[in-house]
């Protein structure tokens, strides 16, 4: 049912449009077409009078259709959409023709030439419109909780947040502990907070939240569905602890008599191999590391058959022995629950490249360590108490040197971008020394301070002007030892003098990464990120918490490496994205998507490869497409594929683009 | 019959997201280009299909042009990757049909790249000018003439 009374409304935008483009000669030539039964130009269509122009006429003349030539669409579709509507017309009814940015602006030095363009593009449109069908919006059921993936602060902040408005909130934590990055921290910068005292309180909080359903050392394993609507599984690991028993109390880990590198403390302290995160962990419960425990590890050679165990024999079960409540049962108790969500916030935080990878730095010497595990050393809670000593032999350094830039703005031996956040923790970092050791001799080689932030500068120049740090400017080309010391090359570039000094450590600020279980799961929400693993916004100005994926956001640090302040006003930010999104019952969905007319379709299944959005399914009965209204985006990519035209886009059906195409190629 | 100077037809399919954004910009930039270039605005480089191109041809465009987001930024996730396949066999057909295969293009121009659009859209212009009008409309005379 081609329409047959369609309005056309030119737009002058003042002298924009009608400076160039002949605005009534233009309504002339389209007001000859037996399907337009009225064109007009106004003065501004987008004002009060110019919409009114629209309901008065589309009353009037009893329009079908309606092509209003002004802007671009991005600018004022939904303005004339709504004026179509106000009159009684089906808002899908209406396109734009966009003769501005398309026409008049670039053939301003040739208004002929511009006023015939801009026809053009006015017919095209109306043959793309004369077949357009009426629609609704497509309402979606919601499921009104959410999933936050990361227990950063970040994801602690949006946690919060989100279960404060009465939303339930799962949060789902791949460590046995909440608090991330930010919890192995020493003191913050500029602030000189102590994390673990203004941290401590949000965990808790994270806890006891009656809104808040905790899974930590948990992972995600598989997500399904689409915005408002996801099912989500989560692995909860293997523990070989019962934690509805377990108190935290820590006598198992008195007697263990097997030990591993501590991830908590980034390989800076051993551990026991039953043992709490740390010793403010939420939740505080002790697990079992599965591969240095000797019970375990014993077991597991029995089962493989490597072993044959003698009869009677005493296996080690002393943690067991000691746990008063009975929780430690060594049994693989690995579970995966599902859990259904209406919106995920991805809050995977960062990771800092190790100082093995900078060997011509001496990344491969054990004093010669990353920033973040320094951050460890200086802790308070840290395994040397906050006086810094060396791993190799447990000394206190009396002189270290720090280096920046470690892999950042290094295409070649790392990542071309600045990781933003080394250059303060560094002068943190160089000050806390200072107040461990007065007499340490500080070193800090940078290649520019880029303190941006409130409260920043100044407190660089406070390390500078109150604790004597020496600042050179100057890349570091080379770290060897010399003796018990370590001689560290680089130049001063502001007196143009090679640089050496011989120092008891070197703490180097590596480059920052996205985490590295990130990428899997992206691929597991269908959300971009780049080489790095920083997942990748919608737009990095305008919506820098949203992702491609409707109903799936970001926050903190797993969109490019930030700082505390930043992270948790993302963290809030994505909060108010996610319960903005839950405040619906249903949510509305511009229906411009494929549909498939199962008369025509073979159930080929070449839409089906095309989909990026897995939106496509083949009915095995009747053995045709169908499209999941809720999954699909609209693109299209399907209906270019389909050899039978079966599965087209609603409104931007082939007949209708070709007949555009046919108007724009004539030759005339 | 004096010769008219040959104004090109030249179509453009440009996506939602990307190309129609650097359009808008180039546009409110004020950046000159040929008129010859025919605009229509598709939501993806991934829903054009070969019979758009190839029907702008045939119905008396001199050339086409197909812009996309840059790889690894298709608003669709994977959609320009389809659109460049898609070209490529679109290439591969004229060709063997005997027709210049520059006659379709395919670029990728970012929403932020308004004065790459207006350059791609000029040199394009001058580039199919030189190469003179199209014969591929003239298909439908099978005989070889050409028919005014």
């Amino acid at each position: 049912m081609a329409m047959k009374r369609i309005g056309v409304f030119i737009c002058h935008c003042g002298r924009n449009i009608a400076g160039t483009v002949d605005v009534k000669r233009v309504a002339e030539e389209i007001g000859k077409r037996e399907d337009v039964a009225f064109s007009t130009t106004y003065v501004f269509m987008c004002s009060q009078p110019g919409q009114k122009l629209i309901e008065d006429s589309v009353k009037k003349y009893n329009l079908d259709g309606v092509v209003v030539a002004n802007c671009s669409p991005t600018l004022h579709e939904k303005t004339m959409r709504n004026a179509a509507a106000r009159a009684g017309l089906n808002p899908y009814r209406v396109e734009i023709a966009n003769i501005r940015e398309w026409a008049a602006w670039p053939h301003e030095d040739n208004p002929d030439a511009a006023t015939r363009k801009a026809i053009r593009i006015i017919n095209a449109t109306i043959e793309k419109l004369k077949a357009n069908a009426s629609l609704e919006p497509i309402e979606v059921p919601v499921i009104r909780r959410a999933l936050v993936i990361g227990g950063g602060v970040a994801g602690m902040q949006a946690a919060l947040d989100i279960a404060d408005s009465g939303i339930e909130t799962i949060l789902v934590e791949k460590e046995a502990t909440i608090g991330g990055n930010m919890f192995r921290l020493s003191e913050t910068f500029p602030t000189l907070d102590c994390p673990q005292c203004i941290l401590t309180p949000k965990m808790n909080d994270v806890a006891a939240h009656p809104n808040i359903k905790l899974y930590t050392y948990s992972e995600v394993e598989d997500v399904e569905g689409f915005m408002g609507n996801f099912k989500v599984k989560i692995k909860k690991k293997a523990t070989f602890v019962d934690w509805d028993k377990c108190t935290g109390c820590g006598e198992c880990l008195r007697v263990c008599p097997a030990h591993a590198d501590s991830e908590f403390d980034l390989k800076m302290a051993k551990r026991t191999s039953i043992y709490i995160a740390n010793e403010q962990a939420v939740p505080l419960k002790a697990l079992i590391d599965e591969n240095s425990c000797i019970r375990l590890q014993f077991e597991k050679k029995v089962k493989e058959g490597k072993i044959k165990p003698k009869k009677n024999v005493k296996i080690c079960s002393k943690c067991a022995d000691v746990c008063e409540p009975n929780a430690i049962h060594f049994q693989n108790n690995e579970e995966i629950v599902e859990e259904e969500v209406g919106a995920i916030i991805v809050a995977t935080g960062y990771e800092v490249m190790p100082a093995e990878a900078f060997p011509e730095l001496g990344g491969k010497y054990p004093d010669v360590i990353t920033s973040l595990q320094f951050e460890r050393l200086l802790a308070p809670s840290g395994p040397t108490a906050g006086i810094p000593r060396r791993p190799s032999d447990g000394k206190v350094p009396e002189s270290i040197a720090f280096v920046h830039c470690v892999g950042s703005r290094d295409p070649q031996n790392g990542v071309p971008y600045c990781s933003r956040i080394c250059c303060m923790y560094t002068i943190k970092q160089a000050m806390l020394v200072k107040h461990a050791m007065h007499d340490a001799a500080v070193y800090d080689f940078y290649i520019d301070i880029r303190s941006n932030g409130k409260g920043y500068e100044e407190f660089y120049h406070r390390a500078k002007e109150e604790y004597g740090v020496n600042f050179i400017r100057g890349k570091v080309s080379k770290v060897y030892k010399v003796g018990d010391k370590y001689r560290v090359q680089g130049v001063d570039t502001l007196t143009g003098r090679i640089v050496e000094v011989d120092v008891d450590m070197v703490v180097l600020a590596t480059a920052a990464k996205g985490s590295s279980t990130v990428k899997e799961i992206a691929k597991k929400l269908r959300i971009p990120y780049d080489e790095w693993g920083w997942l990748k916004e919608t737009h990095l100005k305008l919506k820098p918490l949203e992702t491609p994926v409707g109903g799936v956001f970001i926050a903190g640090a797993a969109q490019f490496i930030k700082d505390i302040t930043d992270s948790v006003s993302q963290g809030s930010g994505a909060a108010a994205k996610v319960m903005a999104l839950l405040s619906k019952p249903e949510l509305e969905k511009e229906p411009l998507l494929a549909k498939v007319d199962p008369e025509i379709c073979a159930g080929c299944g070449r839409c089906k490869d095309q989909c990026a959005y897995d939106a496509i399914t083949i009915d095995p009965v009747r053995h045709v497409s169908v499209v999941n209204e809720a999954l699909c985006e609209g693109c299209g990519a399907c209906s270019a594929n389909c050899p039978t035209t079966a599965i087209q886009v609603v409104n931007f059906k082939k007949g209708q683009v070709v007949r555009a195409i046919d108007v724009l190629a004539e030759v005339f | 019959m004096t010769e008219k100077k040959f104004d090109p037809v030249i179509v453009g399919f440009f996506c939602n997201w990307c190309t129609s954004a650097a359009a808008d910009l180039a546009g409110t930039s004020r950046l000159h280009y040929p008129a010859s270039i025919k605009p229509i605005r598709v939501m993806c480089s991934s829903t054009v299909d070969p019979v758009y191109l190839v029907r702008a041809l045939q119905e008396g465009a001199d050339a086409t042009i197909l812009g996309g987001c840059h790889p690894g930024d298709c608003h669709y996730i994977t959609g320009n990757y389809k659109a460049r396949r898609r070209v490529a066999i679109v290439k591969t057909v004229l060709k063997s049909l005997g027709f210049e295969d520059t006659r379709v293009l395919l670029e990728w121009i970012s929403g932020s790249e308004g004065p790459k659009f207006a350059r791609v859209m000029n040199d394009y212009t001058d580039y199919i000018k030189k190469c003179g009008p199209s014969e591929f409309k003239y298909l439908d005379s099978l005989g070889g003439e050409k028919v005014d």
